[in-house]
């Protein structure tokens, strides 16, 4: 077993190193700095020698390959670098938002598997019946609406409802506050996005659990069961709903490394500082460092969840580690 | 009808911002904490290097100034006070060339130390005679001085190597802040970029990166009395959306940078008489600039047409009731003595109210340059108002010329880097946008020597117009010249073509009182006079 | 209810039919067949088809002008008559007076364009790479398996915007950004079903024979492992879409003032959303349900072809 996962660790060197080339040259594509935009980029006036000297100051002047070794040096000497943008340390910059995309991913994984589990089993069990219908038209309502859509109409919504039956039309918080500082306003605030985001995340794992379930209780056990005449809730709960966990859990590990960076589109209409919002103002703003440092992040959480997921099969299915 | 209309809003607009509702003149209430949403980031906290209004909604209230745009009567573009100084703002001795402001002695930095002369020489150096490696992002407003001394402790002399009408405004830049030369001298010149030690109304608390920027009341601030407030919450909100909404369910109270006409309907029409807006002509604008370099677009002809062919009138009309423009108006700041009026207006290409004879005089000029249109137009990947006016000027073409325009759009950087370093564009949306308004300094856009100029053209009439403009000392002679060289870069030779100017406005929570309008987002936003009617 | 032993018996039954239905019935009967049998995917396909006729029939469905603006009319209340062309505004008009029925079954077109285009070349390359890799494994495999590691380590929208940042903007743009993350998913699940195939006696029988690779890759290979294929190649189709209404609502995707759903959203959802509505609901209504007809009738394919495939 631990040949195995020390073989999989070593694969991911390649993959990092990979994605650390493809985001650090990817950027650089793009025409256009950091610099440009700071001071060119409102209209005032804006001497050229002063954006000459901002690109010197940033290094931006460097040959490519310079500033990519010292981009990979970072890593040998734990040094990540400082925004482009503020000029603040990137681990200190990721580590606000990182609390707060941790705990929105968080609750939006408990949404999602509060709603996904107990439909997908009633979908699987009532298979082709007008409920299966309906849970499934209710699952894939949820990918299909565009989140950010889904999220202005939950703004508003609640704007109107709130001054319609209570005089002041309220909102959730614009500004974060962590949860052990004041548990109400925070969850006031992050309730919605994990709600709309949990709904979303769910369609998969409700057709995962559905299709796994189904899956299992046509396999032979599952019929011996019920040939010695077990009631079908015993069937589905002790025996068939356990052995079709696994790929739901793996779907819902996947889900959640998504969530952590992928968000970048809710975390706008929810004003939500997250990593997401960051990555979007980063990719505006040419801050190269500070994106491909987040770019990097999302990737590392990314392939130790698959690693996690991958280990966990191997772990219960030991023809997986010899292949 | 049109027509009268937009007379009446004119002449109502000069002079002050239309306001709507009413700003009482109640004596002013103490306490309470200003929540307000800015929709743009802070890059470092140095005002001496920045230029993004995204550092001086949230970081300006810390920081006090030599001089300010008054801030009772922000409307007027040359009323300029006081703030560090004393007394009034001093007309130049010697012919212009010398100017000596008296320093308050109440004045105190937020670390206990007393403000002196020596700081604000010190500060004024570093703006102004940067030394090599130092950024100063705004140095060459400053070209005329040829010294800064601190005559004693409170009193500074500045000495010009000519006389010039852009010294003051250029000296009311909001983003002069004043340091401590002790921090300059012990720090360095970068330590401001990430620490604050200003003398202004507020003390920076703590800055939650990418959230929100708090301060405290300044009990020792130098106008006894003031702040009202006890904070602010400068709360960062990109999405204009969350900004709009968050006024509605009261989580801000005000944004300052200004929202487009339907949300403000939407605000009145949901909150009623809790809602106060105030409107102002801005001093920025949007300019269509074609590339002189690339084909059809040297022939003036062609650039002629494409100015012809836009009906500002209607546009100003329709486009206002969806988008943050409004004002038809040439190269000046339309409320400016120096704009041209209405009547100077029409005589320009493309300012006609007969559009149909303006584009037929268009149609007829690609005829004889013998030019079907067929071209991209370069734009900005913001919608306010970038991407509405493009979207119209599209049409415009389409209707007036038969043109097929395609739009290309690009976020930030790249657009910059397509206008500045790689020129592939064939006409662009451009923009110019100034705080202090300044016209004689604000125009250098049109210049063929100037850096922001992407046109890649130039016109030599007009640069040697302003050459004598830039001398000129009677404001009679500099209405005259700007006239001549106005006529010359947006007509006989079309530089670049101004389409609308920009029009702020700013809904609020009504119960946020002493807070004016300027023409500008930069303008009045030291917030020591706001305060809170609850 | 029927108890689940029965459905499987049944299912087990319907299998065995469907083979014979093949044989013998019509299409139109085969067709209903079907449609009784899997409702939801049928619904999902009716939606499809009609948005398929609205996207090619578009000049024909409509009588205003798709681009054009007529400010007089600007944000028009539905039902609205426009005094000089005798026509309705249906649906309303956007803040440019275009009519928003037309712009919507305009916007038909760049939506199922950029779904089709995307998810076709998608998952076809990602079928070559994913048979190629697992024919010739050894290095070739490794190296294709690790560059699909590094691709598939982003986000999907994470990288769709960063290349739409490299590239810019446009609808060109737009399929290449959305394509190049389908790739590597499907190169995934192709060749883990390729593997299995390559290990059949009769593709060694065929190389003894001394058949070329292309031949066996393209005769033995590739029809087996359609199913998978065209399972990835459905389930693309929806998140296309939805890609590129979200890479317009932040501004990077198609641009004015071609009409695309997204664009519809990113101008006028917000902005209007309380004063003109009808700007902010249509389009958001149409992408939704193509998404949704596009799943649903995705997840009908994977029920049919294979249904212990797994969607990851």
């Amino acid at each position: 077993m631990s040949k195995y996962i020390l073989k999989r660790l070593l694969m991911l060197i390649p993959t990092l190193i990979g994605a650390a080339i493809f985001v650090f040259f990817l950027l650089r594509l793009v025409p256009g700095d950091v610099c440009e935009l700071r001071l060119a980029g409102t209209g005032l006036y804006a001497d050229p020698a002063e954006i000459a000297l901002c690109q010197k100051n940033l290094g931006l002047d460097q040959p490519l390959i310079v500033q990519f070794f010292d981009f990979l040096w970072g890593y040998v000497v734990f040094d990540l670098g400082d925004s482009m943008w503020t000029g603040f340390p990137v681990v200190h910059e990721i580590g606000l938002r990182f609390e707060l995309s941790l705990q929105v991913a968080i609750m939006a994984t408990a949404v999602a598997v509060i709603i996904a589990i107990p439909l997908g089993v009633i979908s699987a069990v009532k298979q082709d019946t007008w409920i299966d219908y309906v849970v499934r038209t209710f699952s894939i309502a949820g990918i299909a609406m565009p989140s950010f859509w889904l999220g202005i109409l939950i703004i508003l919504g609640l704007l109107i409802s709130t001054q319609h039956f209570f005089g002041e039309p309220w909102m959730p918080p614009i500004d974060y506050v962590p949860i052990w500082e004041d548990p109400m306003r925070n969850l006031s605030q992050l309730i919605w996005p994990a709600v709309a985001t949990g709904y979303r995340y769910s369609a998969v794992a409700t057709r995962m659990t559905r299709s796994a379930l189904l899956e299992v209780l046509r396999e032979d056990y599952v019929r011996t069961a019920r040939a010695k005449g077990l009631i079908e809730k015993i069937i589905i709960n002790r025996h068939a709903l356990k052995n079709s966990l696994l790929p739901v859990v793996t779907i819902i590990a996947i889900e959640f490394a998504f969530l952590m960076g992928g968000l970048v589109v809710t975390e706008q209409v929810f004003n939500l500082n997250g990593l997401g919002k960051l990555f979007v103002e980063s990719v505006g703003a040419q801050d190269f460092n500070m994106t491909q440092q987040l770019v990097m992040l999302v990737v590392v959480i990314f392939v130790f969840t698959n690693l996690f997921v991958d280990v966990l099969y191997a772990w219960l299915d030991p023809r997986i580690r010899y292949s | 009808m049109t027509h009268l209309t937009t007379k009446l809003a004119l002449t109502a607009l000069i002079g002050a911002g239309l306001v709507f509702g009413s700003i009482a003149e109640a004596a002013p209430k103490s306490g309470g904490v200003l929540n307000y949403v800015v929709g743009s980031k802070i890059p470092s906290y140095d005002g001496h290097v920045e230029s993004t209004f995204g550092m001086i909604h949230p970081i300006r209230p810390f920081y006090s100034t030599l001089i300010r745009v008054n801030p009772s009567n922000p409307a007027d573009p040359s009323d300029f006070v006081c703030d560090v100084c004393e007394g009034d703002v001093p007309k130049g001795e010697e012919g212009g060339t010398k100017f000596t402001f008296k320093i308050r002695k109440d004045v105190k930095f937020h670390d206990g130390t007393p403000m002196t002369a020596h700081d604000v020489k010190a500060t004024m150096d570093k703006v102004v005679f940067p030394p090599k490696g130092v950024a100063s992002n705004r140095k060459a407003f400053f070209r005329a001085v040829e010294s800064i001394t601190a005559d004693n402790d409170y009193q500074i002399t500045f000495k010009l190597k000519f006389p010039t009408g852009t010294f003051i405004p250029a000296l009311a830049l909001p983003f002069n802040f004043i340091y401590s030369k002790k921090d300059l001298d012990t720090h360095g010149y970068q330590w401001h970029k990430k620490n604050i030690n200003g003398t202004g109304p507020f003390k920076f608390v703590q800055h939650q990166k990418g959230s929100f920027v708090e301060g405290v009341k300044n009990p020792d601030y130098h106008f006894k009395g003031q702040p009202y407030l006890d904070g602010i919450k400068a709360i960062s909100a990109p999405k204009l959306a969350v900004r709009v909404q968050a006024i509605r369910g009261d989580r801000a109270a005000i944004e300052f940078r200004g929202f487009p006409p339907k949300h403000r309907d939407d605000l009145v029409k949901a909150l009623g008489d809790k809602i106060t807006v105030q409107e102002s002509d801005w001093n920025c604008v949007l300019m269509m600039t074609p590339n002189h370099k690339v084909k059809p677009f040297d022939d003036v002809r062609v650039r002629r047409a494409l100015t012809l062919a836009i009906d500002r009138w209607g546009g100003s009309k329709y486009l206002s009731r969806i988008a943050i423009v409004k004002t038809v108006g040439g190269v000046v700041y339309p409320n400016h003595e120096f704009a041209a009026t209405p009547q100077e207006l029409s005589k320009l290409a493309g300012y006609s109210k007969d559009i149909k004879g303006s584009r037929a005089e268009a149609k007829k000029l690609l005829k004889e340059a013998g030019v079907n249109l067929n071209f991209e137009l370069h734009n900005r990947g913001v919608d306010q108002p970038y991407k509405v006016v493009g979207t119209w000027l599209i049409d415009q073409w389409k209707k007036g010329l038969g043109a097929k325009v395609k739009q290309r759009v690009q976020p930030s950087p790249p657009f910059y880097a397509t206008l500045r370093k790689k020129k592939d564009f064939d006409v662009s949306i451009d923009f110019n946008c100034q705080s202090v308004i300044n016209p004689i300094a604000d125009i250098t856009k049109f210049l063929s020597t100037a850096g922001n100029n992407y046109s890649q053209g130039g016109d030599a009439k007009a640069d040697a117009i302003y050459a004598k403009l830039e001398k000129s000392a009677d404001p009679k002679e500099q209405r005259a010249l700007i006239r001549q060289y106005e006529k010359r870069v947006i007509d006989d030779a079309m530089v670049a073509a101004i389409t609308l100017w920009w029009y702020k406005i700013n809904p609020h929570r009504s119960y946020v009182k002493g807070w004016k309008i300027a023409p500008s987002h930069y303008l009045n936003q030291h917030l020591d006079n706001v305060w809170l009617d609850k | 209810m029927t108890p689940p032993s029965e459905t499987a018996a049944a299912e087990i039954e319907v299998e065995a039919d469907f083979e014979e239905l093949a044989e013998k019935k019509p299409w139109y009967i085969r067709t209903i067949e079907m449609a009784r049998q899997q409702p939801l995917a049928a619904s999902g396909f009716v939606i499809i088809i009609i948005m398929l006729l609205m996207a090619i029939f578009a000049d024909l469905l409509t009588f205003f002008p798709s681009e054009d603006n007529d400010l007089e009319y600007m944000l028009a209340e539905p039902g609205t008559i426009h005094s000089d062309l005798e026509l309705t505004f249906l649906l309303g008009a956007d803040q440019f007076g275009r009519d928003l029925l037309t712009r919507i079954v305009y916007g038909a077109r760049t939506a199922l364009f950029v779904g089709f285009t995307c998810a076709i070349i998608g998952s076809t390359l990602g079928l070559i790479l994913g048979v190629a890799s697992a024919y010739f494994g050894g290095w070739f495999d490794l190296v294709v398996q690790r560059v699909v590691d590094v691709v598939m380590a982003f986000p999907l929208i994470i990288l769709a915007l960063a290349v739409v940042a490299t590239l810019g903007p446009g609808t060109q743009n737009v399929i290449i950004a959305i394509t190049i993350p389908f790739i590597p998913q499907c190169a995934r699940v192709v060749r883990s079903n390729a593997l299995a195939i390559r290990e059949i006696p009769y593709v060694d029988a065929a190389r003894a024979l001394g058949f070329s690779n292309a031949r066996i890759i393209m005769r033995h290979m590739v029809p087996n492992v359609m199913a998978p294929y065209l399972i990835m190649l459905t389930s693309f189709l929806g998140q296309a879409i939805l890609l590129e209404a979200s890479l317009s609502y932040l501004g990077m995707g198609v641009q004015e003032p071609t009409p695309a759903w997204g664009l519809m959203l990113q101008g006028g959802a917000e902005e209007f959303a309380e004063s003109a509505p009808w700007v902010a609901i249509w389009p958001g209504v149409a992408i939704s349900l193509a998404v949704f007809a596009f799943n649903l009738f995705g997840d009908g394919v994977r029920d049919t072809l294979d249904p212990k495939l797994r969607s990851r």
